[in-house]
């Protein structure tokens, strides 16, 4: 039944596709439902997916590279180098306290000392690929919690290399027999003595920041300016399997590496497009590496001792749990966060898949104990989404200390997200008054050209095509209040508005327009808050004209405002008016015959002569009508 | 119940800790509108048709600023000279405001005792603010003495709570026909015994 490639993909995507919506319908989060897709087409189950699985997850664990490489995008350089504390302090502490413990349990158990140091390096890693996708579909990144996990996973991320770097020394074994096992992951890297390693590790950064700087930006942007969009997917695929490869190479973990290129490709201005391109094939890649853990959970090992392993996972869990506590309390996170950390990393992570089949294959590991092993990180990582739904249905709402958003007066600007389309000679200037208000507005722009200048004059502008959905919501439209839309092109404007109002009708969009005409045909899709760009300055020339003829300057500039008035009104009452443009042909002569009735209308009102304040003639006159005295 | 008309004029009311305190706390009453002139008119060009029907449709006016060097902000001088035209507000056909009933909220940085004779600033508020008295008169309006929260520079929290909330209860008093001779030879409404602060 098996066998057929075709037959396997249908079998996960309809897993997925079933699973996951039913668990989203239950409010669940979307990782319970792929771990549970990936139980029931599993072997022990309903068998559709063979013991394969083991395969599928090498080939899923992609995925993760991907989030981290994503992930890496959404943090600036500057803000990685302030995390560096939290990043050593607390992803110290976690590590070192997790295989403190766990290694004096299972000397307790009766293990020996190599087998319970290579348990305990596996059970103190977690898991990447969970917690963070739970955090990200929280939207908790930006909360100490998430800041929090992201750096102490960061943390296992380095220091895994050398766990497996020391794994071959505990090997009691012959040396000799280990080169024909494990070979891909026999590298450049452990053959080194430590220190070199570390020092391999180092070089590989700088390899990769200068790649980003001077190779892959400067590549993008002539990807760029081809203007074919499937190329710049390519590229986006060629920089995650580039960084990935170089780091298997030199013995890195790919998910490391791919998160340093993400960091450094973050200031530049395919940030944007990079994310939107990725994102989906991050996320279907992540879902089958759920799935594929569920599938890899062996029932019949879990069958055969179901209270040793029951134990020793809960013993596990409540051990990762005390020292995450801990690690949160050393670091004075408020309680309600501290819980979060807590039940989130308290798995262990994809990590120990590869360090206990390696150590199995040093022979450090028995069988026995490898199978057993491998079935409690799996049941740890399938019971997180649950241990979390626990805690933040039934513990979080007693502790009630929500972290509390403050908002005074001066984080207006912060706090509320503008995003601005088309930078050119007029969004230039909404974006410089923005800023100078301390309002950071999101701004896409199409010239790649233009992103590049802007940026160096300090402006954090991004390329991409904004009537495209994705774009926009990987620039957070999600969040944002209000969307500008500062391009002259009516078809552009009128895109964007389309997909704005269908896809998120409660944002504010402020429009540019270039003329009346224009002004007409957004009125009538019911926009309100358009901005002819022409009337203000023309206005404003022709007071100062009128100025230099005589007029008072106070005066000129209450008609102005007056006429601006005036005509805002006769605009909307002309949008109303039918389509007249059967009656004329050429655009020209409709054009000039509604400047005609615009001035007739203009001398009929007798626009100079209705503002009377600060006028005393009419009162002269009633009061010589009425004979009193004032 | 009286409808009354808050005419609230701060260039800076973000920075205003005491008027955003007074304001906040009276904001959501009932039958009480105010009308932040410096939110509405920002560019000065005040809609007088507007402004006229917004009084005529209230019994109260309040006059609420910060006593800018003995007087009102600019904006509220400017709502003054437009909004009470001739014909309307006053002279031979001017009724619209008559037997309505007016007064000043003000906050003063001096402290009460600073403001007569004797003190740096020679006259006392009532003299000050003679002319908004005059306006009300020749409107027809009655003028009711001011609300004032002195001394602002010096206010504690604790005493600014009071303010705030004797604010609240001369709302409801003006709503529930306060007397007038309950406040006869008073120079400040605060000083009727209800809103009396020890």
């Amino acid at each position: 039944m098996t066998g057929s490639l075709l037959f396997e993909a249908i079998m996960f995507l309809l897993g997925a596709i079933i699973c996951v919506s039913i668990a989203k319908r239950l409010g669940l989060s979307s990782v319970i439902g792929y771990l549970l897709a990936g139980v029931l087409i599993g072997p022990y189950v309903l068998g559709f997916i063979g013991e394969e699985g083991e395969d599928i997850l090498h080939f899923a664990e992609f995925g993760v590279v991907m989030m981290l490489f994503l992930i890496g995008l959404e943090i600036e350089p500057k803000n990685f180098w302030n995390m560096r504390k939290t990043i050593l302090g607390m992803g110290g502490i976690q590590v070192g306290g997790t295989m403190l413990l766990s290694y004096l349990l299972f000397t307790f158990l009766g293990y020996d000392w190599e087998v319970a140091l290579v348990i305990s390096m596996a059970v103190a890693l977690s898991s990447t690929a969970i917690a963070m996708q739970t955090i990200k579909e929280k939207g908790l990144m930006e909360t100490t919690f998430g800041t929090s996990a992201f750096s102490i996973l960061l943390f296992q991320d380095i220091i895994v290399i050398f766990m497996i770097g020391i794994m071959p020394l505990l090997s009691n074994s012959n040396t000799e027999t280990e080169t024909n096992v494990h070979t891909e992951s026999v590298s450049l890297i452990e053959s080194l003595p430590l220190g070199l390693q570390t020092i391999a590790i180092i070089l590989s950064v700088v390899v990769i920041i200068a790649l980003g700087r001077y190779v892959i930006v400067p590549m993008l942007r002539k990807v760029a300016k081809t203007d074919v969009r499937e190329l710049l997917i390519a590229a986006a695929f060629l920089i995650v399997f580039g960084i990935s490869f170089i780091m298997e190479l030199v013995g890195i973990s790919p998910a490391l590496g791919a998160f340093l290129g993400g960091v450094v490709l973050s200031n530049s201005e395919f940030k944007h497009e990079l994310e939107s391109t990725l994102e989906p094939f991050k996320n279907l890649l992540l879902g089958l590496f759920f799935m594929a853990v569920g599938a890899s959970i062996n029932f019949i090992v879990i069958a055969k001792s179901p209270l040793t392993i029951g134990g020793v996972l809960i013993a596990i869990i409540i051990l990762k749990a005390v020292v995450l506590f801990v690690t949160g309390r050393v670091f004075n996170l408020k309680l309600d966060q501290k819980l979060l950390l807590t039940f989130s990393l308290s798995q262990v992570g994809e990590f120990a898949f590869v360090l206990l089949s390696f150590a199995f294959g040093l022979h450090i590991l028995e069988q026995e104990e490898m199978d057993m092993l491998l079935v409690i990180t799996a049941l740890s990582m399938a019971l997180t989404p649950i241990i979390s739904i626990v805690n933040e249905r039934f513990i979080l709402p007693k502790v009630g200390t929500k972290e509390s958003i403050k908002r005074p007066m001066d984080h207006i600007a912060k706090s509320q997200k503008i995003i601005l389309v088309g930078f050119g000679n007029f969004g230039s200037t909404v974006g410089r008054f923005l800023r100078s208000h301390g309002v950071e507005a999101t701004i896409l722009d199409q010239d790649s050209n233009r992103v590049d200048f802007l940026r160096k004059m300090g402006f954090e502008v991004y390329y991409g095509d904004a009537t495209r959905l994705d774009l926009l919501e990987s620039a957070g439209i999600a969040e944002a209040k209000i969307v500008i839309i500062a391009t002259n092109r009516l078809s552009v404007t009128k895109a964007i508005t389309k997909i704005v109002n269908e896809k998120y009708p409660h944002i504010e969009l402020m429009i540019r327009t270039k003329n009346r005409e224009d002004a007409y045909e957004l009125l009538n899709l019911g926009h309100e808050n358009f901005y002819r760009e022409s009337l203000d300055t023309s206005l404003a020339l022709a007071s100062d004209v009128l100025h230099k003829l005589g007029f008072r300057k106070y005066t000129l500039k209450r008609q102005v405002k007056n006429f601006i008035k005036y005509d805002e009104t006769s605009l909307r009452r002309l949008a109303k008016a039918p389509k007249r443009d059967e009656e004329y042909i050429f655009k020209a002569r409709k054009e000039l015959k509604e400047q005609e009735e615009l001035l007739d209308a203009d001398f009929k009102r007798g626009i100079v002569d209705f503002d009377n304040h600060w006028d005393s003639d009419h009162i002269r006159k009633a009061l010589e009508k009425s004979n009193t005295k004032m | 119940m009286k409808k009354i008309l808050i005419l609230f004029a701060h260039p800076k009311l973000e920075k205003s800790r005491v008027n955003l305190a007074l304001i906040n706390h009276i904001k959501d009453k009932e039958n009480v509108t105010i009308h932040d002139l410096y939110e509405e008119y920002p560019d000065f060009h005040i809609d007088v048709p507007r402004e006229q029907k917004l009084l005529e449709s209230h019994d109260i006016i309040i006059w609420h600023h910060p006593f800018y060097w003995y007087s009102c902000p600019p904006l509220m001088k400017q709502w003054i000279d437009m909004v009470l035209e001739f014909n309307w507000a006053y002279g031979p056909e001017g009724k619209a405001l008559h037997n309505k009933t007016c007064l000043n909220a003000i906050t003063t940085g001096g402290s009460k005792e600073v403001y007569c004779s004797a003190g740096y600033n020679s006259f006392t508020v009532e003299q000050f603010l003679r002319p908004f008295e005059q306006t009300a008169n020749l409107c027809g309006m009655t003028y009711y003495p001011p609300f004032a929260v002195m001394g602002t520079h010096n206010l504690s929290d604790e005493k600014l709570n009071d303010y705030k909330i004797n604010y609240g209860k001369l709302i409801d008093l003006l709503q529930n026909n306060l007397a007038i001779n309950d406040f006869e030879k008073k120079s400040f409404i605060n000083d009727i015994p209800q809103l009396k602060i020890s």
